[in-house]
């Protein structure tokens, strides 16, 4: 083989590897990219019904369930302007709790009666005390942006974050 | 007193570190020999005041002192001594210095083994590790200083995260940070050649055991990261492909390349030009990794406070060392030449295949994790690039990896013959796909888990194939022993690291495919069956350890009514954090790990249970030291001591027209 022709293989291998590449990556990012949405865009009706997402925000205090089995709980995310309510089977993390900062990853239940219903089949908490999971923190501050800007709508005290640094 | 004399301490290395990256670069530069000599004291005396200012900042850790604000932020009178030494790099600043410690260390062992290159070499390569220490080091007065002082003292201090009051703190930052910074070396050996407009053999000779020296410390730190994340976090996951995870995934990545690539240079002296760049991309990778992790970009275990003056500082950093050194890549590239010619075919091409997978695999890795960001960083909004993701696009570009992992070394460098390689691999070929299918029939496993299988066992039919022929060859004329010493070392290496892959992709494979896992709500007395095994809730006990409480259940595991197994997992609660903590109970064996976390507890008194059986997880860790050991093996080859004292030809004559020996085993590679 030629020099010419060497490099010339050389070159379409390096290529067709990237393009190989490339085609993996656009399918996968088709596929499993997961958008984030805050309670008020889910009750606006922004979020995808089929696909998987995370919602974000504070579990409301007073609203963490458990059903008879042990394992299924019931929960409401909210970033102070709107709220969602989430179903997970499973164990949850150790620094759950009521009044802090929660993601959920899952979809929305189709026909479900009052309002959106969230199921989760992942639930992630933040890593200690003082830090609130970046996406449950965004939510919070768009919240508090949207109450501020449109009609009042009264919070009670202790939905306010603490210690949350965004 | 003696934390303010931990801060001359830094600033006179500063000093010495400025020293070091201006006068030996100028000595190099009007061939003056005395300003060259400088640079191995001036190395030494920075290592020297490095050191101390980390002795006193562990000091002041050991007799707590919190009066140093850093101190009185991780660590507290409760913490045991050898958590309050590991806390001293639990944060930010502390980390920091350390990384500065490994980075004067890694100068040091540059200026103390050498004494067989040449002065002007020595000169360059440790005045740009000097002018890399000059950025860590004001960095680290100008934003982050350990020894600021709290003013009040504080009476005691907040305590170290409780995730990281474990012996894995002690361990996995020190490891991978030796690893990271480690490719500093490299990177200044290249950017010395680029300097000096010469790149030959000898060159790549020396940057070899030096790669593979860091490249041994980042994959054990990241072997150590994950085999603590799978018992610390409690839930049995190992790998999260997490941006933190990613951060040392990378240069790990594209040191896989680089060791590769040397390879090449070495023996054939071809690919410089993509060495050098790979050189450029490793240590590149391991400060934007630095930069992730450390700038609060990202909220993990691992992000410390967010200061968007450190983060700009960093990034300003990077841009200048990615930026210059690409720049200066590109200006005297052309110097260093692009070396040997070989054809479409050969041992070369296959190399190079290697390496062009795995710095793309590393491109899908770098997009995944910095898409996010950007998006974020520009108002786009929030997005999360997750495990299916990574697992969608990394895994299909592993596959061609694993098969050419086998092919290269029965392919001769210059001209290889696909015939050739063929006949010696067929037999390995129909083994493996008789196993994989017999498999696959008897278990019924699914397409993924039958395709993982049969790379595993082409990966480790091929190696050992290869090291027996190799140690068969010349069997006629000389003895066993005889042959087992003409093996080099770096044979060795090569041979143990791919059967270490061979071992790891078995783990990955049947632990990701078959792992069984069942979520329950147990009351003490009740048992729980997953797959063949019984799980019983024997009893719960309070339990004081030295700064938390805890439950601690008594869980007994039975196989077909045969006691196996007592595992004790715990619920703790960190009483200075008021932090709970789930403390999972492991039964390791050689096919499977019996894993056991508690969960939390409901108003009746029944506790969450999850628990999981994980098959041939204990591969995944043998693997990966495999690999390590096979770096180490390939490191210490004698030849990197011996013949790098001659100046080595342009090209290294290894087999210019192939010989019948050759044909028969081909010539080493790692």
């Amino acid at each position: 083989m030629k020099p010419r022709h060497k490099r010339l293989t050389l070159v379409l291998l390096g290529l067709s590897g990237l393009g190989l590449a490339a085609w993996f990556v656009l399918s996968a990012f088709q596929q499993n990219l997961v958008f984030f949405f805050t309670p008020t865009q889910i009750q606006a009706g922004e979020a995808p019904a089929q696909r998987s997402f995370r919602v974000g925000g504070m579990v409301e205090a007073g609203s963490h369930r458990r059903e008879a089995d042990g394992i299924t709980h019931s929960f409401v995310v909210t970033d102070t302007a709107q709220r969602v309510r989430v179903s997970y089977q499973g164990l949850l993390p150790d620094l759950f709790q009521e009044g802090k900062g929660v993601v959920a990853q899952g979809r929305l239940q189709a026909n479900a009666t009052g309002g959106p219903l969230f199921v989760a089949d992942e639930v992630l908490a933040k890593h200690d005390e003082n830090y609130m999971p970046p996406e449950a923190a965004y939510a919070l501050e768009q919240g508090k942006a949207a109450r501020q800007s449109g009609p009042s709508n009264p919070t009670p005290a202790d939905l306010v974050p603490q210690g949350a640094r965004p | 007193m003696i934390p303010e004399l931990g801060q001359t301490a830094l600033i006179v290395a500063l000093g010495l570190s400025l020293l070091l990256g201006s006068l030996p670069l100028w000595g190099a530069y009007r061939q003056q020999a005395h300003l060259m000599s400088l640079a191995r004291p001036l190395a030494a005396g920075q290592f020297a005041f490095a050191a101390l200012a980390f002795g006193i900042l562990i000091h002041a850790f050991v007799v707590m002192d919190f009066s140093v604000a850093y101190v009185a932020d991780n660590a507290n009178s409760l913490l045991p001594v050898q958590f309050r030494v590991a806390a001293a790099w639990g944060g930010h600043e502390g980390s920091l210095l350390l990384w500065q410690l490994m980075l004067s260390g890694w100068t040091l062992a540059v200026a103390l083994f050498s004494r067989q290159l040449p002065p002007a070499t020595v000169a360059r390569v440790l005045a740009v590790l000097g002018l890399i220490s000059v950025g860590i080091l004001s960095f680290t007065l100008f934003t982050s200083n350990p020894f600021a002082r709290l003013i009040p003292s504080a009476p005691d201090g907040q305590d170290l995260n409780p995730l990281l009051q474990d012996p894995g703190m002690i361990f996995h930052p020190p490891l991978l940070y030796m690893g990271y910074v480690g490719f500093s070396v490299a990177f200044a050996f290249a950017i010395a050649a680029l300097l000096e407009g010469k790149l030959d053999a000898a060159w790549a000779k020396w940057t070899r055991p030096w790669t593979l020296a860091a490249w041994v410390f980042l994959t054990l730190g990241i072997l150590l990261g994950s085999f603590w994340a799978y018992y610390e976090l409690g839930w049995g996951g190992w790998w999260f492909w997490d941006a933190v995870e990613n951060a040392s995934f990378m240069p790990w990545l594209v040191g896989t390349a680089l060791i590769h690539s040397l390879s090449v240079s070495e023996k054939r002296g071809s690919f410089k030009n993509w060495t050098v760049l790979l050189a450029i991309l490793a240590f590149s990778l391991s400060l934007l990794g630095t930069f992730l992790v450390r700038s609060g970009v990202l909220t993990s275990v691992h992000a410390f406070a967010s200061d968007p003056q450190r983060g700009l500082y960093i990034l300003v950093f990077l841009l200048i060392v990615i930026g210059g050194s690409l720049a200066l890549y590109a200006w005297r590239a052309s110097q260093v030449g692009l070396g040997g010619r070989f054809a479409a075919f050969s041992r070369e091409s296959l190399l190079l295949l290697n390496n062009v997978f795995l710095v793309v695999s590393m491109g899908t890795v770098l997009l995944g994790t910095l898409y996010p960001l950007a998006l974020d960083a520009f108002g786009l909004g929030k997005i999360s690039v997750g495990p299916p993701y990574f697992d969608a696009v990394f895994a299909p570009l592993m596959l061609p990896l694993l098969l050419l992992i086998s092919v290269g070394p029965y392919v001769v460098w210059k001209q290889g013959s696909v015939a050739r390689a063929w006949h010696e691999l067929r037999g390995v070929a129909l083994v493996s796909v008789l196993l994989a299918g017999g498999i696959a029939l008897s278990q019924r496993t699914s397409v993924g888990v039958t395709t993982g299988l049969l790379l595993a066992f082409w990966v480790l039919l091929g190696s050992v194939q290869h090291a027996v022929q190799r140690l068969r060859a010349g069997s006629e004329q000389r003895s066993f022993a005889q042959r087992w010493r003409a093996v080099p070392l770096a044979f060795w290496g090569m041979v143990v690291a791919h059967i270490g892959v061979g071992v790891f992709v078995l783990g990955v494979t049947l632990v990701k495919g078959l792992d069984q896992v069942r979520d329950a709500s147990l009351q003490v007395g009740q048992s729980l069956t997953l797959g063949d095994y019984r799980f019983d809730f024997k009893t719960l006990d309070k339990h004081k350890g030295a700064n938390y409480l805890a439950g601690r259940a008594t869980f007994e595991v039975f196989h077909h009514g045969r006691l196996l197994a007592t595992l004790h997992p715990e619920k703790r609660f960190y009483v200075v954090q008021r932090m709970p903590m789930t403390e999972a109970a492991i039964d390791r064996g050689l096919t499977r790990d019996l894993y056991v976390s508690l969960g939390d507890t409901a108003p009746s008194g029944a506790w969450g249970v999850r628990v999981q059986v994980k098959p041939f997880m204990g591969w995944v860790w043998g693997g990966t030291l495999l690999m390590a050991l096979g770096g180490v093996l390939a490191a210490t080859d004698g030849r990197y001591r011996q013949r790098a004292r001659a100046a080595a030809p342009e090209h290294t004559p290894t087999s210019v027209t192939p010989t019948a020996a050759d044909l028969n085993v081909a010539p080493t590679t790692l």
